[in-house]
């Protein structure tokens, strides 16, 4: 049973006392963590913290060894795959930037669309207007409508995570968990891509993983850093930054 | 499906490909039959027979390429789909040739006599009716792919493990289609046709239908491939091939894809089995010999994957070489050939022979609109590009 009896927290994402190990290896330990509705949430930590695994947890592609993962406050994610869980509404964009080469930016836009997805619906799919210019207006968020029918391999490394923005936002969940969403960009698009994340956040719950400490002053929200598979600290950014352990094991004196 | 569905966005190479077809599948059979033998311009039966043997293999060529090409999955064990594809039609053959057997019992086939059967085993009952074998020749196929596919993609079996399970079932089926007590004529297979729908199967006229025929179902197979990779799930089979688990968290179920288009395929070579069969007279377990399955994913590759057009002509092309170099000198060398064939495609054309000569003319083409950019530049006329 996926659903819980009753609703027990007002979290939109409610992570609690989560462990995970790989061959002994405790990437997740004791982790607990909640988001509420409409909030966005920076997520920094040194490598191996356990920041994407945790991701991989949130959309199913990873199973917890033990620990509660709820959305919404009654959907046991733990028990479904990724494809339900996209379907339930948490998007995500991977630490390297994953989109449809092969294919047009369009055509990456359109097949992120959260429209029918079963195999009889896309066999018989016939483009209408509402789609198109929902591909349209997202075109514009991301700043690619005169791209739109190159193909996405043709892309700088930039513009692809803003086509895999661009998808997410195609898909249109109600919590994004966006890694690493900067890597690789000049300080123009970083200040863009900030621009973006909170124009987004308007709408929808946001989680940002990100090592970039000037973007993540820049969104000016909530930080938590995550250290060793559990959570080391937790406030604004300027609480975060001087406290001391995070100082110590990621930021460096 | 509807028409429509079936001519969107024929291409110029599409089009093309099927006017070929068309045309060798109606004037083959009418010179062979209306012009007088010896005649320069008359094709002799056995080469319509040899074409009506490419045309098969260009349709299984086809069916590897939409699961190889379009969604990444190798099956190195197609050649099941086809030789069971061929049997269902083997097992019809046999039994219109009724008591004209060597041995005359009405009933059971020549082999079934000769092993002392007591009776027609239950599996065999049906076959006598060419509607019923018909359908099992899509059936038997489709649902051991289907069956297979359940388990593989569920599992998430992919890769290189998928192509080896491929390899172990077309090799499974190798073993039990030997043995003679499993019901299908062993070692010797399924031979000695007599008619096809009460046509002789040696005749002339028989052997140009089943040509015309199997060029029929060529330019279907085609237009059922064409219309599956150019609707919007073409590109999800792309995507899956491309980025599977990014697929996967755009909320598709990808194991429902690769189900679907895997049974699809697996009743395309079970289609060109079914007309492999009466145009080569015979229907044995080396059929499902892994090296013909490896043979068959070498003229996709030879002829391009992904371009549809290009495995039908990989498939054409290296039959043709392997007909003409196994029939002389060269004949013990011919598995190097292929071998080095397939190394070389590899290696010096990884997009095969189509695959290579469009984005040839692709980049021609664009190089010619940049010259005449530049041209439209220096006359002063040229519009600003709003792109840069």
């Amino acid at each position: 049973m996926s659903v819980m009896e009753g609703r027990t927290t007002s979290a939109l994402l409610y992570l609690d006392g989560v462990h995970v190990s790989f061959d002994g290896f405790h990437a997740i330990n004791n982790l607990s963590l909640t988001l509420e509705p409409g909030e966005m949430r920076a997520v920094i930590g040194p490598n191996g913290a356990g920041k994407t695994t945790m991701m991989d947890i949130i959309t199913g592609k990873t199973k917890p060894d033990e620990g509660t993962v709820l959305f919404d406050g009654i959907t046991d994610l733990t028990r479904l795959d990724e494809t339900r869980i996209a379907e339930l509404g948490i998007g995500r964009k991977f630490q390297k930037p994953t989109v449809f080469e092969s294919q047009t930016i369009e055509d990456n836009l359109l097949l992120a669309l959260n429209v029918d997805h079963r195999v009889k619906g896309t066999l018989f799919w016939r483009g209408n207007k509402a789609e198109a210019e929902r591909i349209g207006r997202v075109l514009e968020t991301i700043r690619l409508t005169d791209a739109r029918s190159r193909l996405a391999g043709s892309l700088s490394h930039g513009q692809k995570q803003w086509l895999e923005i661009g998808m997410l936002l195609a898909q249109d969940p109600k919590l994004l968990l966006v890694d690493e969403p900067v890597a690789g960009m000049t300080d123009v698009e970083t200040h863009q891509t900030a621009e973006l994340l909170k124009e987004i956040n308007k709408e929808k719950t946001v989680m940002v993983v990100e090592h970039d400490m000037t973007f993540v002053r820049e969104l000016g929200v909530k930080v938590t850093c995550l250290h060793e598979g559990t959570v080391l600290a937790e406030g604004t950014i300027d609480q975060v930054s001087s406290n001391e352990r995070v100082i110590e094991v990621y930021l460096g004196r | 499906m509807t028409p429509h569905v079936l001519t969107r966005s024929l291409d110029r190479s599409a089009s093309i490909f099927i006017l070929v077809v068309a045309g060798l599948g109606v004037l083959i059979p009418l010179s062979n039959l209306l012009l007088p033998a010896g005649s320069a311009l008359q094709v002799p039966t056995y080469l319509v027979a040899l074409f009506g043997k490419y045309a098969c293999y260009a349709i299984l060529a086809l069916s590897i390429d939409l699961i190889w090409g379009y969604c990444g999955i190798l099956s190195l064990g197609h050649g099941a789909f086809f030789a069971l594809g061929g049997y269902a039609m083997g097992m019809y053959l046999m039994r219109q040739i009724g008591s004209r057997g060597v041995y005359g019992n009405p009933i059971l086939p020549d082999f079934m006599v000769f092993l002392n059967y007591p009776s027609l085993p239950w599996y065999w009952y049906g076959f006598d009716m060419f509607w019923f074998a018909a359908l099992m020749v899509l059936l038997v196929p489709g649902l051991l792919a289907f069956c297979f596919g359940w388990l593989a993609f569920r599992s998430r079996v992919t890769g290189v493990y998928l192509s080896i399970i491929t390899q172990a079932m077309t090799y499974a089926l190798l073993l039990a289609f030997f043995r003679n007590d499993f019901g299908f004529g062993g070692n010797n297979g399924l031979t000695d046709f007599k008619d096809i729908l009460g046509f002789n199967v040696q005749a002339d006229g028989t052997r140009a239908a089943l040509f015309a025929l199997s060029c029929l179902a060529l330019i279907l197979t085609f237009l059922i491939c064409r219309a599956v990779v150019t609707s919007k799930l073409g590109k999800v089979l792309i995507a899956i091939r491309d980025a599977e688990s990014r697929t996967r968290f755009l909320g598709y179920r990808v194991e429902s894809y690769k189900l679907f288009v895997f049974t699809l395929s697996a009743c395309m070579a079970g289609v060109a089995g079914a007309l492999y069969v009466p145009q080569v007279g015979i229907i044995n377990p080396s059929e499902f010999a892994p090296g013909n399955s490896i043979e068959a994913v070498i003229w996709v590759a030879v002829g391009g994957r992904g371009t549809l057009v290009g495995a039908a002509l990989g498939a054409v092309v290296v039959n043709y070489a392997k007909t003409f170099f196994t029939s002389g000198p060269l004949a013990p060398y011919w598995l190097f050939m292929l071998g080095a064939l397939f190394i070389l495609v590899t290696l010096l054309l990884p997009k095969g022979i189509v695959g290579t000569f469009s984005a040839w003319r692709e980049s021609r083409k664009a190089t010619e609109k940049a010259n005449a950019e530049s041209a439209a530049r220096e006359d002063g006329v040229g519009e600003p590009n709003p792109a840069e």
